[in-house]
């Protein structure tokens, strides 16, 4: 069941991966990363046990605190800069109209 | 009789991987399938609560005595305390910086839009 | 005071278990870090009621529990939904009211709403919180107010 539990950790990191490499906005791509960090807190743990090394789960504490300081890092990066727009990337700029047809565009792609 | 015991914790313990690998898998497949960034993290919630709390307790089922366990609860209350505070700092820049959720078709006509003009102007 | 002594109990203990090892010169290293975390922690003026809420921690247990219970019944409709597909979805984005005192109090009432799967707190001004949920019944749920209701209980 160990084994199963981490292959399944890993098509999850594999899936979100995915996301991040398809991810249609910059915030998708941090949202697909963190998920990725948790996921690999997961993974250290569970080899952790599978390898019979319960010293893994230290990493994985430090690894916590680290996506964490790295994720804030970002949000404030993107905060101040909006480094999105000039790398060319469908950020929200490009989705958003007006601020009258705000809610409108969310149907049109619903569809 | 600890025989059995211990028999009845890998049980429980094996039951318990099994639905945090079950819970992790859904979270991977609606972060895929579901169709905007909020929605998303919803999918992503998931993953970050019920599942690793499943998985990690099934893991101090496995050894639950010494330090492992006090570690592994530590790393549960961590994950449960920070990955609210990473969605909602996720969440806010994606809102200011001008990304807007999808809404349902029928919401927006009656309650919506009062209620953004009401939180632009608070 | 007071919080120095909590925080420097909170930080000995965390040593303890994190080390693992009892030795004279271990014990030291740790004290030593553990001082120098207490002098940096003063320095950034951190040492308060709000980083240390000792005052929640008889109530906390019981709002612990009630959120639990939240939680997997979330966790569960959200995963019903995943597989079901995007027709059970009805999103939508929402402001409440809350009415916490503190900022202390406003602050576990906005993560127990992001920690819940469905709801998700998007922005925070004054008392009101915008919440993206992903069903109009987690919306409905939260403007019944029950989680207002006990959080304000616990910060009172």
């Amino acid at each position: 069941m160990l084994i199963a539990a981490t292959l399944a950790v890993l098509v999850v990191m594999l899936l979100a991966i995915i996301r991040t490499v398809i991810g249609p906005t910059l915030y998708d791509r941090i949202l697909a990363v963190n998920m990725f960090g948790t996921k690999t807190i997961l993974l250290l743990s569970l080899l952790g046990f599978v390898m019979g090394r319960p010293e893994f789960l230290d990493i994985a504490i430090v690894y916590a605190l680290i996506n964490f300081i790295s994720v804030i890092a970002v949000l404030r990066y993107s905060d101040s800069f909006e480094f999105g727009s000039k790398t060319g990337e469908k950020t929200a700029e490009n989705r958003i109209p007006q601020s009258g047809e705000r809610l409108e565009l969310g149907n049109k792609e619903a569809e | 009789m600890i025989f059995d015991l211990d028999i009845i914790r890998e049980l429980i313990s094996a039951l318990f991987l099994f639905m945090g690998s079950f819970l992790c898998i859904s979270g991977g497949v609606g972060i895929l399938r579901f169709p905007d960034f909020y929605t998303r993290m919803h999918a992503v919630g998931v993953t970050d609560t019920l599942a690793a709390a499943m998985i990690l307790i099934g893991l101090m089922l496995q050894n639950p005595d010494g330090l492992v366990v006090i570690k592994l609860s530590l790393i549960l209350l961590m994950t449960l305390f920070i990955n609210p505070t990473a969605s909602h700092a996720l969440a806010k820049a994606a809102f200011h910086n001008g990304l807007m959720p999808l809404i349902e078709k029928n919401k927006k006509n009656n309650s919506l839009p009062d209620k953004k003009q009401e939180s632009e102007k608070g | 005071m007071r919080h120095t002594l909590t925080l420097f109990v909170t930080l000995t203990v965390f040593w303890l278990l994190n080390s693992g090892h009892n030795t004279v010169l271990m014990t030291l290293l740790g004290l030593v870090s553990i001082i120098f975390v207490l002098y940096v922690a003063h320095k950034m003026d951190v040492v308060d009621h709000e980083s240390q809420p000792v005052h929640l921690s008889l109530k906390f247990p019981g709002y612990f529990l009630w959120l639990l219970k939240e939680l997997v019944l979330a966790n569960i409709s959200v995963v019903k939904s995943i597989w079901l597909g995007n027709s059970t979805i009805s999103p939508c984005l929402m402001t409440i009211k809350s009415s916490q005192k503190t900022d202390l109090g406003i602050v576990i009432y906005a993560n127990s709403i992001t920690i819940t799967p469905g709801t998700v707190s998007v922005d925070l001004i004054g008392d009101r919180i915008t919440v993206h949920s992903l069903f109009k019944e987690n919306i409905e749920f939260l403007k019944a107010g029950e989680m207002d209701r006990r959080v304000t209980e616990l910060e009172s």
